[in-house]
């Protein structure tokens, strides 16, 4: 049987192995000292994610902390995702692609309006797949933050400009996280329809939870 | 300036000298206070003393809330050149909806905040306005110092010390209208500036910078509103930097179709078309 390159390199037994449709959501523990790999499996397609402290899940991940702790806005190999408390919950310890996005936040039903029209008001959208994932943990809309996109690329030019362009990731590129405390992982395999960051068209993704 | 009336010895013992003590105090002015009844001596031309909501100094350090109604001017003033404004904003009749950075940003194409552009909540709506600018200088993207931060930086970060954190304080803030750790959300950071380099580092505009640098912000729906005045995450001076901020606030007309703010942008039009449905009713 060849070996599944999506696999090569991972510390140690494979413990969880999915695959997420796209446009689905998927939430997942990860244990203190496992790896997540994200396999962005056919290319440039944004993983919109999320991360809360298993044992408080009022801690959670904090784009601007993380961002002030590094003092730069891109995740990228050694970033700490650091939570709301100041602590590191994850770490990206491999990274096939330069850098990863955490300002372009997740699309909504409600920002589609604003960014595209109204016409667009009843595409699916990330924020539906983080509501529908965290309702059945008991978290809602307030749990809801500034997000990861994993393989999202918002440069930002010299007077402010901002958008998400073409992505840096190609078919089968990873990336890698050690989860530095137990946490639960949220994930949107974004569904937007309407920018580049899907390429205009929403594919899989595979997690894989290494030991 | 602290409270210099005198105590007398038999105020531990004697009720009645504890109160005459208390009372004593009354009428005693600081720079960082709370001006009620409202009352400032520097309002737009034309405006009437009545519709004064909310003229306070919010001391270094400190933080305030308040409700303000739809229509409402606020007015923050950074008074001796080391306000930083880290801001909370929430929608006062439902506080899931709140200020939502990511798309503030993202809605607006744009890193930078100033005149003309837009406070974003997370379900599409315009929260606040930004009318006049005279600083040019916000953050986005640091949010707010937090206890873990200002330890490093200063050795201590606790509400309880001299070296409070921003994140604390809008915990506090938050939790006077009922709200919790939840509910504290990414921030924004008013008179700090912090400037994107290509490569994504993040150049903090601490100054000090001149006395006297304004916004006027307009709120676009009933808020609540809680700021804290403590120093950037990412200011470098090794002292806990930071001065009073003066915040005035007065009724005004609820934004006109024909608003240049409302009509600059589609996205920013569309933003108001959604605050003027939410209110349909």
């Amino acid at each position: 049987m060849p070996l599944d390159p999506h696999l090569a390199g991972l510390p140690g037994a494979i413990v969880h192995d999915d695959i997420v449709p796209a446009r689905a959501p998927w939430l997942h523990p990860v244990a203190a000292g496992q790896t997540l790999r994200i396999v962005d499996l056919e290319g440039n397609q944004a993983v919109d994610f999320l991360i809360y402290a298993a044992a408080d899940d009022a801690e959670r991940y904090s784009a601007q902390d993380t961002v002030a702790c590094q003092a730069n806005l891109f995740l990228r190999t050694g970033t700490r995702l650091m939570s709301n408390e100041g602590r590191p919950m994850m770490t990206i310890i491999a990274s096939a692609i330069p850098y990863h996005d955490t300002i372009g936040g997740a699309c909504s039903c409600e920002s589609n309006t604003l960014r595209y029209g109204h016409h667009t008001k009843s595409q699916h959208a990330c924020v539906e797949n983080f509501l529908e994932a965290n309702l059945g943990q008991g978290r809602g809309k307030r749990d809801i933050v500034s997000n990861i996109n994993f393989f999202m690329n918002v440069p930002v030019e010299a007077d402010g400009a901002l958008g998400i362009v073409d992505g840096l990731s190609a078919p089968g590129l990873t990336v890698d996280l050690r989860a530095d405390m137990d946490v639960i992982v949220v994930v949107s395999n974004c569904p937007q329809i309407n920018n580049p960051c899907n390429a205009f068209n929403p594919t899989p993704v595979r997690m894989i939870i290494s030991a | 300036m602290m409270d210099n009336t005198p105590l007398p010895g038999h105020a531990l013992a004697d009720p009645l000298a504890a109160r005459d003590h208390a009372r004593a105090q009354g009428g005693t002015i600081v720079e960082a206070m709370p001006m009620l009844p409202p009352l400032a001596d520097d309002l737009p031309a034309g405006m009437a003393a009545d519709d004064l909501l909310w003229e306070e100094t919010i001391a270094a350090a400190g933080y305030a809330t308040r409700s303000l109604p739809r229509g409402a001017r606020l007015r923050l003033i950074d008074l001796h050149g080391d306000a930083a404004a880290t801001i909370q904003i929430f929608n006062a009749e439902m506080p899931s909806e709140r200020l939502n950075v990511a798309d503030t940003v993202k809605i607006q194409w744009n890193a930078y905040l100033g005149a003309g552009k837009l406070l974003l909540s997370d379900m599409g709506r315009v929260l606040m306005s930004i009318v006049e600018d005279s600083a040019g200088t916000h953050d986005a993207f640091c949010g707010a110092s937090s206890p873990v931060s200002n330890a490093a930086r200063y050795g201590d970060g606790a509400n309880s010390g001299t070296h409070p954190s921003a994140r604390d304080r809008l915990l506090l803030g938050a939790a006077k209208h009922g709200l919790g750790r939840r509910d504290v959300h990414p921030s924004i950071t008013l008179f700090k500036g912090a400037r994107i380099e290509n490569d994504g580092t993040i150049t903090p505009q601490i100054g000090p910078f001149a006395p006297g640098r304004h916004m006027l912000l307009r709120a676009e729906m009933d808020l609540i509103f809680v700021v804290a005045n403590c120093p950037h995450v990412l200011d470098p001076r090794d002292g806990y930097t930071v001065t009073p901020l003066r915040a005035t606030a007065w009724r005004g007309a609820i934004t006109p179709v024909d608003d240049p703010i409302r009509t600059a942008t589609p996205e920013g039009l569309r933003a108001f078309l959604n605050v003027e449905d939410h209110y349909r009713r």
